[in-house]
């Protein structure tokens, strides 16, 4: 958050434009703390907590006119800043005995809380600057392993055709009359396994072809896979040869069929 | 088996490996070899590719072994691959992060006390990338959930492990000279 330098500076009031801005995401009342001790150059060991207090809240009418949207850690604060301010104008209570009733310098909380939260903002530094240098690092691509690594084969066009062909003669036998006559085209098909595969990391060869109505589906499904092969989006395997054909989406345009 | 050979093979394997090798990864790959070999291997490997002014390294990543580019390789490797600088992660995201990383395991009541601030979008996020995962929960009232952080967070920042880190009192000793 970047706050003009000069808190008295007139500033137009945004609620009229009815921006809302959300501040909580950046920073938080403790970063305006440190803000403000670093700018005004004030001793952490000793906080002047009225001057510190007057500044902050002259903030929070700033970001108020502003319209920004002010979580309520940042009107808790601004209490706890008053309260503290309070404490310190009390004198001492001459009857307190044990530790407990006199706590000391009622800004130990604060300064506390202060330094862990810098603490913290260093170390989120030291993070960015790794990431950074991360970044900026290349490693071996991930190559194409399928199932637990076991060992593949990319299928043919042939292991393809035959497998359609058994798959059109299941069809023939099983069917009672077409009746379907229903349009489809390759282009729609080929949607139609793009979203599949969004889904399902592999497929069985055999399923794009379950619960098809006419020969025509059949058809037109087959020529769509074989132009995802074709522009390499899928690759075809078998665990062994002649076996069951799966379909996985190609993770790269590597060398596959 | 010959050292020599060994060495050799380990780099091979670190070449093709996605994730970083672990040495039991490698013992399992020379079940003849002494644990004491491989690792002897391993660190004669690292030392002499890495002493190699070349545009590889061998590093030491979240208790395995893994091959990267030289850093000060990337704009050209950049410009190969026509590729932008990933998306990082926010300032907000950052701090929640190293509140877990270093207080783990912690709750999100805990990490707002540190930051000041609600962090519950910072921390899914986190979630969201796996750099942060769910350990449990505390034994307290309302069962509060824990997270620490994850394998992902150690590869992401380049970590041999946790203690690879700097130390807190490191970063306490800066923020006194700070303020």
């Amino acid at each position: 958050m970047e706050i003009d330098e000069n808190p008295n500076q007139e500033i137009p009031s945004a609620e009229a434009s009815g921006i809302t801005i959300r501040l909580d995401a950046f920073e938080g009342p403790l970063d305006l703390l440190l803000h403000l001790i670093r700018k005004e150059e004030l001793d952490i060991a000793n906080i002047p907590i009225a001057r510190i207090t007057e500044q902050y809240l002259e903030y929070l009418q700033i970001m108020k006119d502003l319209n920004i949207n002010l979580a309520g850690e940042w009107l808790l604060m601004a209490a706890t800043l008053i309260y503290i301010k309070s404490r310190m104008l009390l004198p001492p209570d001459p009857v307190a005995q044990t530790e407990e009733e006199a706590p000391g310098d009622p800004r130990q909380e604060l300064v506390y809380q202060l330094l862990e939260h810098q603490k913290f903002k260093n170390a989120a530094q030291m993070l960015y600057t790794r990431e950074e240098v991360e970044t900026s690092v290349w490693h071996n691509p991930p190559q194409e392993v399928v199932e637990d690594g076991k060992e593949v084969v990319s299928a043919t066009l042939f292991d393809l055709l035959k497998a359609f062909h058994d798959i059109v003669e299941r069809f023939e036998a099983q069917r009672a009359m077409e009746l379907s006559f229903e349009e489809v085209t390759i282009e729609q098909k080929l949607a139609e396994v793009r979203r599949l595969l969004l889904v399902h990391d592999t497929i069985l060869f055999s399923d794009f072809f379950k619960d098809l109505k006419s020969k025509r589906h059949l058809i037109v499904t087959f020529l769509a896979l074989l132009e995802l092969t074709h522009l390499r989006e899928i690759w075809v395997y078998q665990k062994k040869n002649f076996e069951e054909i799966y379909i996985t989406k190609s993770k790269s345009s590597g060398e596959l069929i | 088996m010959e050292m020599i050979e060994l060495q050799a093979a380990i780099e091979a394997i670190v070449y093709v490996a996605d994730d970083p090798v672990k040495l039991e990864q490698f013992k399992e790959v020379f079940p003849d070899e002494s644990f004491d070999k491989i690792e002897t291997a391993v660190k004669n490997l690292m030392q002499e590719f890495n002493a190699r002014p070349g545009g590889m390294l061998i590093r030491e990543v979240a208790g395995g072994y893994r091959m990267t580019t030289r850093p000060e390789h990337h704009e050209h490797i950049r410009a190969y691959l026509k590729s932008k600088p990933s998306a990082k992660l926010s300032l907000a995201a950052l701090e929640t992060l190293a509140v877990i990383a270093y207080r783990q395991p912690v709750t999100l009541a805990e990490i707002l006390a540190v930051r000041g601030k609600k962090s519950s979008t910072a921390l899914q996020t986190l979630l969201e990338k796996k750099l942060v995962s769910i350990l449990g929960r505390k034994p307290v009232v309302g069962r509060p959930i824990l997270y620490g952080t994850s394998k992902e967070f150690l590869i992401h920042f380049g970590l041999k492990d946790l203690s690879d880190l700097p130390t807190l009192e490191e970063f306490a000793q800066l923020a006194g000279d700070q303020i």
